[in-house]
């Protein structure tokens, strides 16, 4: 396929896709619109892969690949990046890592070779001394992004509520400072060797390239690499598809409003099902004219805000996820039942066309919104080619979600929004004899 | 084996910022074009000069309350009914004020847009805002605030604004309002503010996306045709400095893991003739990854996630901070660096490998950022609110290319204030008092949050 007069004939994205020899999966999408190119890598690793002791792993190695490679320097990456006048950044995720930059076309080789630099020889640049600041700066981010925000566990806690023991979703992502502490350059050697090869990895190069060159640098900066080696497999991951009985965390915190997280478990990212599920979720929370915003935020006012959302798991089971936070005068006994009832209301009655359609008419302007960025479009594309190796499913995605009727979100909502189904984590402010303390100290120091 | 031959560059391709088109409507508002067709969408964005600085004394929020329930309700249709008007179109209006203007805006299918922008028009033009929905919004408001406060990084800026300016200013005061302002606000309020300031000659509509200028005209002055004539002047802003000694606060989180920290000073108006060479010199200072305080605290040090600084662009002179959140044994040591990192850039040049790196990132990362037609009408929004030339986006990449070390070095000595640095501490008191007040960076003074 391609693209004339440099714009989008149909909705649809051009895709063109190629292994190499070493099994690295290439898929490339052409627009000329822009003379800016964006590169994007997929490792199918993330904090599932990570062994017993080693919570955090994943994502502090994330961080290592920013230290240096055979022939870049410790940092050299986000400095050439930059110099060329490109974005870039990476993250993790608990079934994948992804590493992606946008540059100027004319600095295409740039961006790929230094994936491929680090793909192939990224342990002889790595030492103790940049591992032990690296984890300085981990440990600092989980303070910064967990410890010291308001609500800042919520994933972890949910993770712990709503996987069993052992499970690999069951773990912290950006793991305990103990185990960042026990990290060590033997463990950056052997989950280098293990995960961070070409046979595990998608590229996808998104905007404006001329597609035969592009091959021909892929080819030339990727082939080399060898193929990796058997990697160790996941436990089953599958799971119920409910929790079998209600669960109920209550986390006292440093807030100020009590907040709702009710999760249930879903169908997995990407099943037939899960576009059910991410419509059910739509009607439940997105934006103003959602049932629980219209509800619980406009009508009782009795929440200060009102969301829902998918954790996109394409292993074992999704979690489907709704997020109400209470306004301060609000009673968590209150708040509860009212969502339980929300909740009861869609189990027991399902949903309407036109909530559907509202649902779906945003979510399709959503996507096709985002997809005007060339970063959005090679980032999906890795996406669905690194969980079901089909990169087209990005252009299918819209008719996916306008072929969910009513009928199928009921269905859905039937199986999976009982009471056999619901997992409470509510975060309430600290209270009692420890903050009434606190305040008298801090009245002291002034 | 990788090859160990680093590519280089390949002849770059031109790349323009798209045209527009900009006029004059007979009814008096201003109507900017920018035709993009890319994908069958479309972003509409109202600016009206309604912004925060205009909030009379003592109703500091009134700007973002009006222009966050703008959309809550006319004489034919609840807010609620609105709200799945809009949602069955496929898309949500987003409405708000920041301190130069108010704000109302949508991205839609290409094929929804004249039916959104005729929506959008008989609402804004007709709003009623009923009681009920005014008393929620500020409700929601005061929970927010609450929120805030036990938030560090929202408290630290809260504080650092709060400290820098003086209590005259309007930027002394959060742009939505503080708890003691909103409680205060009243329908009559919001009416007034409405009825004064929403008007024609203070209104702009920018389109971006799949319409051309014509189409675009005729939906405009067909959609707004109700909204009334004229333009009202806006309020003399205040923004000196609360003192010009430098002082750290300290405001208390007792076994707070993290001190959230922030330092600066009052900085410049947008419009004023340094801009470029402050952009980069602040590139260079805290504004990139690879930037001098970035590199220093994080990556030298491991003292932080990530640190950075820049100026808050506004009509009037916004902050210049330094911004980062530093594990609670290493504040003072943290800070010591920022100081030095600022002492340093007004020191000596900065070597030709520094200007090349802001410069080169400034001037190629410029089409990146606008990609999409949200980004490309917040692009055209900021020529309105600081009247910049229609020229600005062609020269900007001409004017970042022109800046010198020296004048870099001429921005540093001229626009970073070592003396006057206000710093703030959000973390615990006990922990950082004895190392923070021995680098006799100020006064120090330490509050209970």
């Amino acid at each position: 396929m391609g693209l004339h007069g440099g714009q989008f004939t149909t909705m649809r994205i051009p895709i063109e896709t190629f292994p190499l020899d070493n099994g690295l999966f290439v898929t490339l999408s052409e627009d000329h619109t822009t003379p800016i190119v964006a590169v994007n890598l997929w490792y199918h690793v993330g904090s599932a892969n990570e062994k017993p002791g080693r919570t955090g792993f994943a994502h502090l190695f994330e961080h290592m690949l920013f230290q240096g490679s055979a022939h870049v320097e410790s940092n050299e990456h986000f400095e050439l990046i930059q110099r060329a006048g490109g974005t870039l950044n990476g993250s993790t995720w608990l079934e994948r890592t992804n590493y992606f930059e946008t540059v100027p076309s004319n600095e295409l080789a740039l961006a790929l070779w230094l994936e491929a630099d680090r793909m192939g020889e990224l342990l002889p640049a790595m030492t103790q001394e940049k591992l032990d600041t690296q984890r300085d700066v981990v440990k600092n981010e989980r303070r910064w992004s967990v410890d010291n925000q308001p609500y800042g566990t919520m994933l972890e806690k949910m993770q712990e509520l709503v996987f069993p023991p052992s499970h690999p979703f069951q773990h912290s992502l950006i793991g305990s400072m103990e185990d960042l502490s026990a990290a060590s350059l033997d463990d950056i050697a052997q989950f280098f060797a293990t995960y961070y090869t070409p046979d595990n990895a998608v590229l996808s190069v998104a905007g404006d390239f001329d597609s035969i060159e592009a091959r021909r640098l892929i080819e030339e900066y990727f082939g080399p690499i060898p193929k990796g080696k058997a990697r160790p497999s996941l436990p089953p991951m599958n799971l119920p598809p409910v929790f079998g009985s209600p669960r109920r965390e209550v986390v006292y915190d440093n807030v100020s409003l009590p907040r709702l997280f009710m999760a249930f478990r879903s169908p997995i990212f990407g099943s037939e099902k899960y576009y059910a599920a991410s419509v059910a979720s739509a009607v439940l929370g997105m934006r103003k004219g959602s049932r629980l915003h219209r509800s619980l935020v406009r009508e009782r006012q009795i929440a200060a805000d009102a969301g829902a959302f998918t954790f996109d798991l394409a292993k074992g089971t999704d979690i489907l996820v709704v997020d109400v936070t209470a306004r301060p005068e609000t009673d968590i006994a209150r708040l509860e039942e009212e969502v339980e009832r929300e909740i009861d209301e869609i189990h027991h009655n399902g949903v309407t066309e036109s909530e559907v359609k509202r649902a779906v008419a945003l979510i399709e302007t959503d996507l096709l919104a985002s997809l005007q960025s060339a970063g959005e479009r090679a980032d999906r594309l890795s996406m669905f080619a690194t969980y079901f190796k089909r990169p087209e499913l990005i252009n299918e995605q819209a008719d996916r979600y306008r072929s969910v009727t009513a009928q199928r979100v009921n269905e859905l909502a039937s199986e999976r929004f009982g009471k056999d189904n619901r997992a409470s984590l509510i975060y309430l402010p600290k209270e009692g004899v420890e903050s009434e303390q606190a305040l008298a100290a801090a009245a002291d120091a002034d | 084996m990788v090859t160990s031959l680093r590519p280089k560059p390949g002849p770059a391709r031109s790349y323009h910022f798209p045209d527009f088109h900009d006029e004059m409507l007979p009814s008096g508002i201003r109507l900017v074009t920018a035709p993009v067709v890319k994908l069958p969408v479309a972003t509409i964005l109202v600016v009206i000069d309604a912004g925060s600085t205009n909030d009379p004394a003592g109703k500091e929020g009134v700007a973002a309350l009006t222009a966050g329930t703008l959309l809550e309700g006319t004489e034919r249709f609840s807010g609620a009914d609105l709200a799945e008007k809009f949602e069955q179109l496929g898309t949500s209006v987003e409405s708000g004020a920041d301190w130069d203007s108010a704000f109302v805006k949508l991205t839609v299918l290409s094929e929804q847009l004249e039916e959104a922008t005729r929506l959008l028009g008989d609402v804004i033009s007709s709003p009623v805002f009923p009681e009920r929905e005014i008393e929620r919004a500020k409700a929601e408001r005061l929970a927010e605030i609450l929120q805030l406060e036990m938030e560090p990084r929202g408290l630290a800026d809260e504080k650092f604004s709060e400290f820098l300016y003086a209590p005259e200013s309007r930027y002394s005061v959060p742009d939505e309002g503080s708890t003691g302002s909103v409680s205060t606000l009243s329908r009559q309020d919001v009416r007034e503010f409405y009825g004064s300031r929403y008007r024609a000659g203070a209104t702009t509509v920018i389109i971006a996306g799949d319409i051309t200028t014509d189409k675009a005209r005729a939906l405009i002055t067909n959609a707004f045709q109700r909204w009334p004539a004229g333009l009202v002047a806006n309020r003399p802003l205040i923004a000196t400095a609360r003192t010009t000694r430098k002082s750290i606060h300290i405001v208390d989180k007792p076994e707070a893991p993290q001190s959230e920290l922030r330092t600066g000073h009052v900085g410049l108006p947008r419009k004023h003739p340094d801009f470029f060479p402050t952009l980069v010199m602040n590139a260079v200072l805290g504004g990139l990854f690879g930037s001098r305080i970035n590199l220093n605290l994080r990556e030298a040090h491991g003292y932080t996630y990530g640190a950075s600084s820049f100026y808050d662009w506004r009509r009037g002179p916004g902050p210049f901070v330094v911004s980062t959140a530093v594990q609670s044994e290493v504040t003072a040591p943290a800070l010591r660096e920022i100081l030095l990192e600022i002492d340093r850039i007004r020191g000596d040049r900065i070597s030709e490998g520094e200007l090349l790196l802001a410069r080169d990132y400034l001037e190629g990362v410029f089409p990146i950022r606008y990609e999409t037609t949200a980004a490309i009408a917040s692009a055209l929004a900021t020529l309105v609110i600081y009247d910049l030339p229609a020229d600005y986006f062609e020269s900007y990449r001409k004017n970042v290319r022109a800046v010198s070390a020296e004048a870099v070095l001429h921005a540093a000595r001229s626009h970073l204030h070592p003396d006057e640095l206000q710093t703030i501490v959000v973390g615990d008191a006990r922990l950082i008092r004895g190392a923070v007040s021995d680098l006799s960076a100020g006064d120090l003074h330490v509050h209970s949050s």
